[in-house]
């Protein structure tokens, strides 16, 4: 299949406005302007199903029919705070193909009658945004972006925002926190951001390779999208694949190819290093429940995973061999979320933090049977009580670890009573700090 | 004036006039200032906080927040290695440790003559070149031990001579000045 969204790997210097512009680049912001009233577009987005690339998979269309008709001030606001552990997707798109998400980002912002759009990149992507940043000044020269663009009556100005280091700012309504200039933490939804986001105002964030789609869907219509991929999950889709495979990189498939084709596959991650036997997945970056060997014929959609408890997310998939030790797996990825909750509600803060320290004491040898219960217990105590998806994602290597993987678990831990402290744990001596 | 406005107006402005609200800017000016003041002491934080008119507090919080701002003094080059799953289960932690070692530090620790620090860090979006790293921002991947020697003799030779290159910050935010 060629690509649809990594065109530079076809394409030499893509990421130039003129290459771009001769393979066809522009021409789905054209059509807009020229055929397509801002409903008609949402319409159009609507009926190809384009959903979320950053793992939520929430319908494009329907979140830009959200915003009020009537707003004076609207903003589109692109997503590209890439931070999930083993994802990388974005980072290539916004290197590669840059003018596919101006393209996109500014498709969006017509159809929703924003006057202005943020590319928000985290603060670690600066090194990774010349590329954009020279394709939007390209952009703004040939009056494809700012005043009257092309001669029409839509006028949009566009400017790139660095964050600093924080995962958290992935969550739409803490990325606009952050690009307002405070701490990026999340506040209770309602209100969304479709009703009140950036500045108060409503607001549409979209993820860098959802707005990558659209352009091609604009183009070349939605029952072409709806031939690739499967019924409820159209489109192409880039994959991350790291960890021990043979080959790894971004991948992208039209979705419903099955696990195993992308891990085993010669086009794809080749098998797993070493010729070792395959252990454990983790389909969705470190949020999503790690899945077994029994899983791997499941279709890579955004529901495929749900008869084993998993979910495609943002499709990270992250392979272990069978050496791994995956109470130290999960101790990464626990420490992952430690770090990176931002500490405004309780249950994350407290929760992510004494995971955490009972954890290590599992993985180092000072645990006891009786901790391997106490992480179900605040892991089950997180969950649906946390502000967003950090807390809730945090539980889940925890609790599908503890199902695929409790005799690694009980190996590691003593059936003595805990010692308070005298084997070397520090959990019962000091008391825990403020996040 | 602070140092930083009379240093960098040109940038500054650009970065101001970005954003229809003046304290959206204080990322890009705190990413602007940590450059000026090797890390984000209390000059910093006056300087960001005198061009926003806001209270050097708020500056502090963020400082505190956001993983890049740094609150004590580092070396002149800071590498940060990516030390997360997906590394991890290409090497990456035996990868800092060597680093580590050859540079006679512990983690978090910076070399005596100021040049070098060294930090673990998550998920840096290279998990497929691991083990990787950051230096000052900029990404170098596919390492090993040979190509980390290489590394920190290139910016060793770079410290000595006083040649140096633009900084990724200045680089992307000089676009701002268009």
């Amino acid at each position: 299949m060629a690509h649809i969204l990594l065109r530079h790997r076809e394409i030499d210097e893509l990421h130039k406005l003129d290459v771009y512009t001769d393979h066809g680049g522009y021409e789905g912001l054209k059509i807009c302007l020229q055929n397509h009233t801002p409903e008609a577009v949402i319409e159009l987005v609507k009926t190809a199903n384009i959903r979320g690339r950053g793992g939520a998979g929430f319908p494009a269309g329907i979140k830009w029919s959200f915003i009020p008709k009537d707003a004076e001030q609207t903003y589109v606001v692109i997503n590209a705070d890439e931070s999930e552990t083993g994802t990388f997707k974005d980072r290539e798109l916004l290197e590669g193909n840059p003018h596919q998400v101006i393209e996109g980002a500014l498709i969006a912002a017509y159809a929703v009658r924003a006057q202005l759009i943020y590319c928000y990149f985290r603060g670690e992507f600066m090194d990774s945004a010349y590329n954009f940043e020279q394709a939007l000044k390209d952009a703004y020269a040939n009056n494809l972006v700012g005043e009257n663009i092309l001669g029409s009556d839509f006028t949009c100005h566009f400017y790139s925002s660095y964050g600093a280091g924080a995962y958290i700012c992935g969550e739409e309504t803490a990325l606009l926190a952050s690009l307002a200039g405070d701490i990026g933490q999340p506040w209770s939804k309602p209100p969304f951001p479709a009703q009140a986001g950036l500045y108060g105002k409503p607001t549409v964030v979209n993820n860098v390779e959802t707005l990558a789609n659209v352009p091609p869907v604009i183009v070349n219509g939605a029952e072409w999208y709806l031939e690739i991929g499967t019924g409820d999950s159209p489109g192409p889709k880039i994959v991350c694949l790291s960890g021990h495979v043979k080959r790894p990189g971004n991948y992208e498939v039209p979705m419903g190819i099955t696990y195993r084709e992308l891990i085993f596959g010669e086009e794809y991650g080749g098998g797993i290093l070493g010729d070792k036997g395959f252990k454990a997945l983790l389909p969705s970056g470190g949020s999503g429940p790690v899945v077994t060997e029994n899983a791997l014929d499941a279709p890579l959609t955004f529901d495929g995973l749900k008869p084993f408890d998993s979910l495609m997310g943002s499709a990270s998939c992250i392979v272990m061999d069978e050496d791994t030790d995956m109470v130290w797996a999960t101790l990464k990825m626990i420490k992952f979320f430690e770090h990176e909750s931002c500490g405004k509600c309780t249950p994350c803060r407290e929760g992510t933090f004494w995971l955490e320290r009972v954890l290590e004491d599992v993985y180092r040898g000072r645990g006891t049977q009786k901790d391997i219960a106490l992480l179900e217990n605040v892991a089950k105590n997180m969950q649906g009580r946390c502000l967003c998806a950090l807390g809730e994602f945090a539980t889940s290597p925890i609790l599908s670890t503890l199902i695929h993987f409790l005799d690694e678990y009980k190996a590691k831990v003593t059936v003595a009573p805990s010692t308070n402290g005298a084997d070397g744990s520090t959990r019962q001596r000091e008391a825990a700090p403020v996040a | 004036m602070g140092r930083l406005r009379q240093k960098h107006s040109d940038i500054i402005d650009g970065v101001l006039a970005r954003y229809p609200e003046k304290k959206s800017a204080i990322l890009a000016l705190m990413h602007l200032a940590q450059e000026e003041y090797g890390y984000m002491n209390q000059e910093a934080m006056q300087d960001v906080a005198d061009i926003l008119g806001v209270d050097s507090t708020h500056v502090l919080s963020l400082a505190g927040f956001y993983s890049l701002y740094y609150e004590q003094p580092v070396g002149k080059y800071v590498l940060e290695i990516c030390t997360d799953l997906a590394c991890a289960l290409r090497g990456a932690d035996e990868f800092a440790e060597t680093a580590c070692r050859k540079l006679g530090i512990e983690m978090d620790g910076t070399t005596e003559d100021g040049l070098f620090t060294v930090k673990g860090v998550m998920c840096l979006a290279a998990c497929d070149r691991a083990p990787m790293l950051q230096c000052n921002l900029k990404y170098v991947e596919d390492l090993d031990e040979a190509k980390f020697d290489a590394l920190i003799e290139r910016l060793r030779q770079e410290a000595a001579s006083g040649e140096e290159e633009p900084s990724v910050v200045h680089r992307i935010l000089a676009y701002a000045k268009d």
